[in-house]
């Protein structure tokens, strides 16, 4: 009887979870430093239009963005807009965009800022050119039209 | 009296606070790499002149606002566009004056090779919608990229973008030049 009894005791051992909390917090650092905060609110709506032939765009860092669409707001019209940081802006304030992102960057690194597009798929180019008229004049010559990576309505 | 020892701290609910932060994290978290088509605009000009290039050596590509291609003087087709202008900025050589002039040049890597001369130009219309446009830039991206890959295989066996070796997209890019010319802006038509 008692051979039988220690028998029904020699249950599998439970298994040490002391060291699960330093797993997750290791997964959490690393959570915490590959996050990056979206730095703006959009009050534009910016839905991109897909290609095929795309490339990455490499050091976040030295990519400044440029958003057009229409306003997320329905009561400000359906006419696109530009938003600069965190606000609408106006064709003439992007000189003065496009300086201070320079200001803000290292100047080894101030050649080789890229600006992004983030342009909305159905804003007429007009409304594009105007800015890209205005990069010109800025010199800020490298761009870059943000797509999404996928089939084109053409094949 | 003796003190009484402090009792031990329970960290059992550690990993639980844990996991919210990092279920958190996990959510906020945007992994997607930004991509796109990445484009050098031109220096700004204060007098536009007239640059000559032959006829012959240029290709039209003009989007009106109803987003409506015209190909060199005809109504042309998203569909059919990269195969036009694949085929224009091929080198052919003998001299064919259908085609693009082609000029020999050493290319170190790659020795003497024909380089076209060809330039496709595109224009817009204010009223061209950007999904239209960046369709157009697709399909010529993907001329360029399609003649690039087939030099690439050719030469080394392996695609344009397999390449590893610095030296050898450099020739590649030399060999087949991006050539997209983009048309100062004109009011026409209007939107």
């Amino acid at each position: 009887m008692s051979k039988f009894k220690t028998k029904k005791t020699k249950g599998s051992p439970a298994i040490n979870t002391s060291s699960l909390p330093d797993i997750i917090f290791m997964l959490l650092f690393f959570f915490m430093v590959t996050t990056v905060m979206r730095e703006v609110t959009l009050k534009v709506k910016v839905k991109l239009p897909q290609a095929t032939e795309v490339q990455k765009l490499e050091k976040k860092s030295l990519v400044s963005y440029i958003y057009i669409g229409p306003p997320t707001n329905a009561a400000l019209g359906t006419e696109s807009r530009i938003q600069l940081n965190d606000q609408f802006a106006r064709v003439r304030d992007i000189q003065e965009f496009v300086a201070r992102e320079r200001e803000a960057r290292n100047e080894a690194d101030r050649g080789l800022i890229t600006t992004s597009l983030k342009v909305h798929k159905e804003t007429k180019m007009g409304v594009v050119t105007d800015v890209k008229q205005e990069l010109r004049k800025a010199s800020a010559f490298r761009i870059n039209y943000s797509t999404l990576r996928g089939q084109t309505a053409s094949n | 009296m003796a003190r009484r020892a402090t009792p031990e701290i329970n960290a059992g609910s550690m990993a639980d606070i844990a996991f919210l932060l990092l279920i958190f994290f996990l959510v906020t978290t945007t992994m997607d790499v930004d991509s796109g088509i990445t484009r050098r605009l031109p220096p700004p000009i204060e007098t536009p002149e007239d640059i000559k290039i032959k006829e012959r050596n240029v290709l039209n590509v003009l989007v009106n606002k109803n987003d409506r291609l015209l190909v060199d003087g005809k109504p042309g087709d998203i569909r059919t566009l990269k195969d036009v202008a694949k085929r224009f900025m091929t080198p052919v050589f003998p001299d064919d004056p259908n085609y693009p002039e082609t000029e020999l040049v050493n290319v170190p890597g790659l020795g003497d090779v024909h380089i076209s001369k060809g330039v496709i130009s595109l224009k817009n219309d204010r009223g061209t919608s950007y999904d239209m446009y960046i369709r157009v830039q697709n399909e010529l991206a993907r001329a360029f990229n399609e003649l690039r890959d087939e030099l690439a295989s050719r030469r080394f066996g392996l695609k344009y973008n397999q390449l590893t070796d610095e030296e050898q997209i450099k020739a590649i890019n030399e060999a087949v030049p991006m050539r997209i010319s983009e048309a100062e802006p004109e009011n026409i038509g209007g939107n």
